[in-house]
């Protein structure tokens, strides 16, 4: 039952095979066998998840029904979910039990989704490897030397390893698509403003957004059902008719027209990753779609911009965390500033406060222009590309990572080479598209390699049916680490 | 462009982050190769490019300016570092 898939467990409950009670148990045990070794989970509370498959068995016993009833779920710790440790992989808020619930985290609870734990992340999701998360790196389950990427790296980990039948993720510069793609699962970034950021640690406001991480397209939609939707608490949450995202999964792919960049193909990319990809491409031309190469000519000064606009706004939202009213706070100080700087000296990660000073420094007097909006102008004409490209086609693809997993420690010393494996997921949240990555194969190291769809503006649906079909004809997205 | 000490540190005040002699000489290295992938922005002409500052066109949304939210404020106080009396303890900012 372990390996099933979010679909099949939900057969399962539907035709009373078994009970939430049950998976949960089953889930909780194997969590308990295997987290020591990977390190996926920051929180794992027994007693509160088995209630909450409790409760969603009784409403079962009352007549509800629903795809996600009893089926569970874990949550990415930057969620704040009541009552639970909520850390967002930081010292600063190692001692944070969350008051309230996140929007996305109370859309799953009303599914009747029990939460199997919080898992591990980068610090404050900055990072790309999961090794600047305060409570120890997360171990790739393909190959414990391997990064699983980040910053959702535990969520990511854990559906691989089968703790977990699903996850949520949060993306601001590639967190679902590049971990999803390290680990051989599937995970989805929708378009800017679907998800409710309500209760989702604020790191990069303008690009952040929640998505599920699942084994399968076709379970990402049914996610991504119950994590859509207008929430007045998020200022930036679009009030749109609500959809249902598994409407066109069966849609077969004749005249389908797929964009590729030729940027996504050229220098840094590596050869296995590139003849996955090709192959991916042929696959896809067998099922009736169309080719047609497309140009996004600024993609290049994409992981410039992100690193001038991310940390500004990391500044900006972090500058919350000051030890008065919740959070970490150092333990003997003089005056109010020596209070404020000596709690975040210590609360925060080297990479934190890295972004932290970038943030300052171009938000400062006399350099604002010169990065800060010049970085927004080139975000304008990131964006304006793929408005370009999309009139060409339906959706884009291309790899996700330029590699696979690196090895743990490889990248730690040089933050420009860890910046630099997100090239092709940045720029599709300055542009503020959906994004999703799916497996399509293994690298000659024998860890698994991602393929990237993007869609247009709100083509969610129209991406997962691309996905979806690629899924029906290969079984990448069903291989499982050996010996997990 | 090159960030000296007293850049680190200037700005490390202004983040209200304590940095140390050691630490203002690591993290300057690694700034500056940061800022080093930074500057290619400079080299496109934006001149007449409108800065785009989120993905979506939104405008802020009014409500009526009414009570929505209960006075949690035991659970919130609840996980301070330092409460008295309903009220957050800082040291004293006003002699």
């Amino acid at each position: 039952m372990i390996h099933a898939n979010l679909k099949q467990l939900s057969a399962l409950l539907a035709e009373n095979k078994t009970s939430s009670v049950e998976l949960c148990t089953e889930y909780l045990d194997r969590i308990a066998a295997l987290n020591p070794t990977l390190n996926a989970f920051i929180t794992v509370d027994r007693e509160r998840t088995l209630a909450e498959a409790r409760t969603a068995d009784a409403r079962r016993a009352q007549g509800e029904a629903g795809p996600l009833l009893g089926v569970p779920i874990a949550h990415k710790d930057i969620f704040c979910a009541e009552g639970w440790l909520t850390t967002c992989g930081s010292k600063m808020l190692s001692n944070f039990v969350s008051p309230y619930d996140a929007h996305i985290v109370s859309q799953f609870k009303a599914a009747g989704m029990p939460s199997l734990g919080k898992t591990n992340m980068d610090e404050f999701a900055m990072g790309s490897s999961n090794e600047t998360s305060f409570f120890g790196p997360v171990k790739n389950p393909w190959d414990l030397k391997a990064v699983p990427g980040g910053s959702s790296g535990g969520a990511a980990a854990c559906v691989a390893a089968r703790l977990a039948p699903a996850a949520t993720g949060t993306d601001t510069g590639g967190s679902i698509r590049q971990p999803a793609a390290l680990c051989n699962i599937t995970g989805l970034k929708p378009t800017y403003g679907v998800c409710s950021r309500y209760g989702m640690i604020a790191f990069a406001s303008s690009l952040d957004q929640a998505g599920p991480m699942a084994q399968s397209a076709e379970d990402c939609a049914l996610l991504l059902n119950a994590m859509a939707g207008f929430d007045r608490r998020d200022s930036t949450s679009l009030q749109r008719e609500q959809e249902d995202y598994s409407r066109d999964l069966a849609q077969p792919l004749k005249g389908l027209k797929i964009g590729l960049p030729k940027e996504f193909f050229g220098e840094g990319l590596s050869a296995d990753t590139a003849k996955a990809i090709e192959a991916a491409i042929a696959e896809y031309k067998k099922l009736g779609a169309e080719t047609v190469e497309v140009s996004l000519p600024n993609m290049g000064l994409s992981v410039p911009v992100y690193y001038v606009l991310a940390p500004a706004e990391a500044s900006s939202n972090l500058s919350r965390f000051d030890g008065v009213r919740y959070g970490h706070r150092a333990a003997e100080y003089g005056d109010l500033t020596d209070m404020y700087e000596k709690s975040r000296a210590e609360g925060f990660g080297a990479e934190v406060k890295r972004r932290i000073l970038i943030g300052t420094y171009v938000l400062s007097h006399g350099y604002y222009d010169a990065y800060y909006i010049q970085a927004q102008k080139l975000r304008r004409l990131i964006a304006q590309d793929f408005i370009e490209a999309f009139k060409q086609c339906d959706v884009i693809l291309g790899p996700t990572a330029p590699t696979t997993a690196f090895d743990l420690g490889a990248k730690n010393a040089d933050p420009v080479q860890m910046y630099l494996s997100d090239i092709y997921t940045i720029a599709v949240n300055l542009a503020g598209l959906p994004g999703m990555s799916l497996p399509c194969g293994f690298g000659t190291d024998g860890r698994p390699i991602g393929l990237q769809l993007i869609g247009n503006y709100f083509a969610e649906a129209k991406m997962l049916n691309v996905a979806h079909q690629y899924q029906l004809a290969t079984d990448w997205h069903q291989r499982k680490p050996e010996g997990i | 462009m090159s960030l000296s000490l007293e850049d680190i540190q200037r700005i490390a005040r202004l983040a209200r982050i304590r940095v140390t002699e050691t630490e203002a000489a690591q993290t300057g290295d690694q700034l500056n190769g940061i800022f080093k992938l930074i500057e290619q922005m400079q080299a496109v002409d934006t001149s007449g490019v409108a800065p785009m500052a989120h993905a979506q066109e939104v405008y802020q949304r009014l409500r009526e300016d009414a009570v929505t939210e209960p006075n949690r404020r035991e659970a919130f106080q609840a996980i301070a570092p330092q409460t008295e009396a309903g009220l957050y303890l800082v040291p004293k900012v006003i002699e």
